[in-house]
């Protein structure tokens, strides 16, 4: 199973690394989007507190509703996702791999976006490096396991690049507001570890229960 | 992963509806190791319906597809001795031939994946082009390319759709020679194609399609064309 994984997340970088098309296109919105808040909300040098959180997690999410569709996009074109489905590799492990691919590229953009996001808005977001690792990896991993069943299950679908968002954004809800709120707890000038504890437990107990799912479902949605 | 083996493959009244259309329709047959069996009708016939129920990725909607005494059940161990070549050819156009094919017998747990991919391609006749991305390739050589990824892993059951799409003379040769080469080496051939010239003298079996029916079944057939003629154009 691991090299399954492996073998298909090379298999990603590899294809990313040659087109670029995802990072390029996933940087570019994000970046774009944190600026456009920025003019509008950054008023003589300052914004209001706890809207660099906001405003990292709406850029987080957008981003990767942009990142999913592609990847799978790209496995449709050439029904490749179907050779997947082909090898003897369990289908979990099929996920795995997706989910890895695409969790390491959002990873990727937001080592740009979270120092970006502390320059223009929250200086002291990256006061807590760890936590604020913890908080973003945690929440963009629930965000990617819902993420990339739906892309996976609506790969066939004719308008899947609305009902992506249509599916995805009300599910992970829970992932927004505790992004946001442990976000929002770290950049506080009396750092409350407490708070922040609770909602990356709350985050973590989200990976477990929708990477479990997934894992359960994968294989019957994958299979006509 | 349990290896798994079969001598046969067997369709009993197999049926696939998408919606209320009929696709494949009570379809019965059998056939076994060392033969190739060709399924031959118009577009729309359920051929490759039938072909992807076959290779696991459709489900019938009635009826029993058995693989020996295997169900679809067998999962991951089956699927481990089928090889599919599709419509569409499976290849990352990003990747070079030589990382498709490595890519796919990784995934079919074969350990020297390289050595693997390059002997694949000599025998595609693209040794030369190991290293060329697959997008660069013509139609012709993603087909041969594409072959050799449905092949890689040594399968029992070979399910080829249309395998001779795109390919000059000289490339419809060595299929047809590489097809009999597998019939010899004990695999089960199942093949859609339209070309009845090319799959004369070749098929040990021939199921006529019609409507996602079988409308006639022959036994080491000759005169396609006529049958043809007679069964699905009347």
């Amino acid at each position: 199973m691991l090299r399954a994984i492996w073998l298909i997340v090379r298999k990603d970088l590899t294809v990313e690394v040659r087109s670029r098309e995802l990072a390029y296109t996933t940087l570019f919105f994000a970046v774009s989007c944190v600026l456009v808040f920025a003019f509008s909300l950054v008023q003589e040098g300052r914004a209001a507190e706890g809207v660099g959180a906001g405003v990292l997690w709406m850029a987080i999410m957008f981003a990767g509703n942009l990142a999913l569709g592609r990847t799978f996009e790209r496995e449709r074109q050439s029904e490749t996702l179907r050779a997947l489905m082909l090898v003897p590799a369990s289908r979990p492990a099929v996920y795995l791999g997706k989910l890895t691919g695409i969790v390491l590229l959002l990873v990727l953009t937001e080592a740009i976006l979270v120092p970006l996001v502390a320059l223009l808005f929250e200086s002291r977001l990256l006061s807590h490096p760890f936590w604020l690792a913890s908080v973003v990896t945690t929440g963009t991993i629930g965000f990617a396991a819902v993420g990339t069943l739906f892309a996976a299950m609506l790969v066939r679908a004719r308008s899947r690049d609305v009902l992506l968002p249509v599916l995805l954004y009300p599910i992970t809800v829970p992932v927004l507001i505790a992004g946001v709120r442990a976000t929002v707890a770290i950049a506080q000038p009396e750092f409350e570890v407490d708070v922040v504890q609770f909602w990356l437990m709350m985050l973590i107990a989200f990976d477990v229960v929708f990477i479990t799912l997934a894992l359960w479902t994968f294989e019957p949605v994958m299979t006509d | 992963m349990t290896s798994v083996d079969f001598d046969e493959v067997s369709a009993e009244d197999v049926s696939r509806h998408f919606g209320r259309r009929r696709a494949v329709s009570r379809m019965t047959f059998r056939t076994s190791r060392g033969t190739i069996l060709g399924l031959l009708g118009p577009n729309g016939a359920g051929k490759s319906t039938l072909l992807a129920m076959l290779a696991t990725l459709l489900r019938p909607s009635s009826g029993i597809i058995r693989y020996g005494t295997l169900g679809t059940s067998a999962g991951a161990a089956l699927r481990a001795r089928i090889g599919v070549l599709g419509h569409d050819l499976f290849l990352y156009p990003e990747l070079t031939a030589r990382e498709n094919l490595a890519f796919f017998a990784g995934l079919y747990g074969i350990a020297d994946t390289n050595a693997h991919a390059r002997a694949a391609l000599e025998r595609a006749g693209l040794g030369a082009r190991s290293e060329d991305p697959v997008s660069s390739f013509s139609r012709g050589m993603r087909q041969r390319v594409a072959l050799e990824r449905a092949l890689i892993h040594d399968p029992r059951l070979a399910l080829l759709d249309e395998p001779f799409t795109g390919l000059d003379d000289a490339s419809t040769g060595v299929l047809v020679s590489r097809l009999k080469t597998l019939r010899d080496s004990g695999a089960i051939v199942i093949l859609a194609t339209h070309d009845l010239d090319l799959a004369e003298g070749l098929l040990d079996h021939a199921l006529f399609l019609r409507d996602g029916r079988i409308v006639e079944a022959m036994t080491a057939p000759d005169a396609l064309r006529s049958t043809y003629r007679s069964v699905i154009g009347r």
